[in-house]
């Protein structure tokens, strides 16, 4: 099938690979097998094209594909998607980048971020996010944007990669704490 | 104040109350866990603070989660 010149539906959809990779590269962590992903969908979306007038619309329907192709993925690839190499934070308290004294108290009470609704929306706090969803240890990273992105509750996830609630719950809050230190770090701070 | 703390049930310190406030986000917390919280966050300053930062995070990552996914953002 190397034919004609390309549809207009076929054009539209290449349009869209940058975008679906780049969510599939942060979910998944491997561009291998993102770019699987993202091949898979593609392909089922030229085997039932549909038409949409608006872009918008066009993205919509594709991530919804994407984030079901993705799942597929990480399913079929349970040990390798939770296997913790050992250099994660495996004994570190997750909590200890947060200074308490021994009385349990905040050594320095946290700052305040205010109220940053506008910000929140800009393309350089964007940026932000996924830098600092990026630099999270892959398992803690593909385990936070399954509940984030791919807004899945705990025990879809449990159950889907054959997690242990204690490990995933270990896991979320590491991923969230290093999270909130990023974005202490580079946003809130640097403003 | 501290010692005394300690040694209620329900009182809890800046330390475990960060981690509930954190494990509220993925999971259901119990009724114990969710009243000594709230008793915690009535007594202290620096809590609701942090507490506040967990909520925009969470709305952060719902502005993030939409992002690109109209034709105003940069495909």
């Amino acid at each position: 099938m190397h034919p004609q010149t390309p549809t207009d539906f076929e054009q539209q959809l290449v349009a869209q690979r940058s975008y679906l990779m780049r969510f599939a590269r942060l979910q998944l962590r491997n561009d291998a097998w993102a770019e699987d992903a993202v091949s898979e969908t593609i392909l089922a979306a030229l085997a039932k094209p549909l038409a949409f007038e608006a872009r918008s619309q066009l993205k919509t329907w594709l991530v919804g594909i994407l984030k079901h192709k993705i799942i597929d993925s990480m399913r079929q690839r349970q040990r390798e998607v939770t296997l913790d190499s050992g250099s994660e934070d495996d004994n570190a308290d997750p909590l200890e980048h947060i200074a308490f004294k021994t009385d349990g108290h905040f050594a320095e009470k946290p700052a305040d971020w205010g109220n940053p609704e506008q910000d929140l929306r800009s393309r350089q706090f964007m940026a932000i996010m996924d830098a600092c969803t990026g630099k999270l240890p892959p398992v803690q990273g593909r385990l936070f944007l399954m509940r984030e992105w791919l807004e899945m509750s705990s025990e879809e996830i449990c159950k889907e990669l054959a997690l242990t609630p204690t490990n995933l719950y270990v896991q979320l809050h590491r991923a969230r704490l290093r999270l909130r230190e990023c974005l202490e770090l580079h946003w809130f701070a640097a403003r | 104040m501290n010692a005394l703390m300690k040694k209620l049930p329900l009182m809890r310190s800046c330390k475990e109350v960060t981690a509930l406030v954190i494990a509220r986000e993925d999971r259901e917390l119990p009724l114990t866990e969710q009243f000594a919280l709230r008793m915690h966050m009535a007594i202290c300053k620096a809590c609701p603070t942090f507490e506040r930062q967990v909520i925009t995070m969470r709305n952060a990552m719902r502005q993030w989660r939409h992002y690109g996914a109209d034709d105003e953002s940069p495909s």
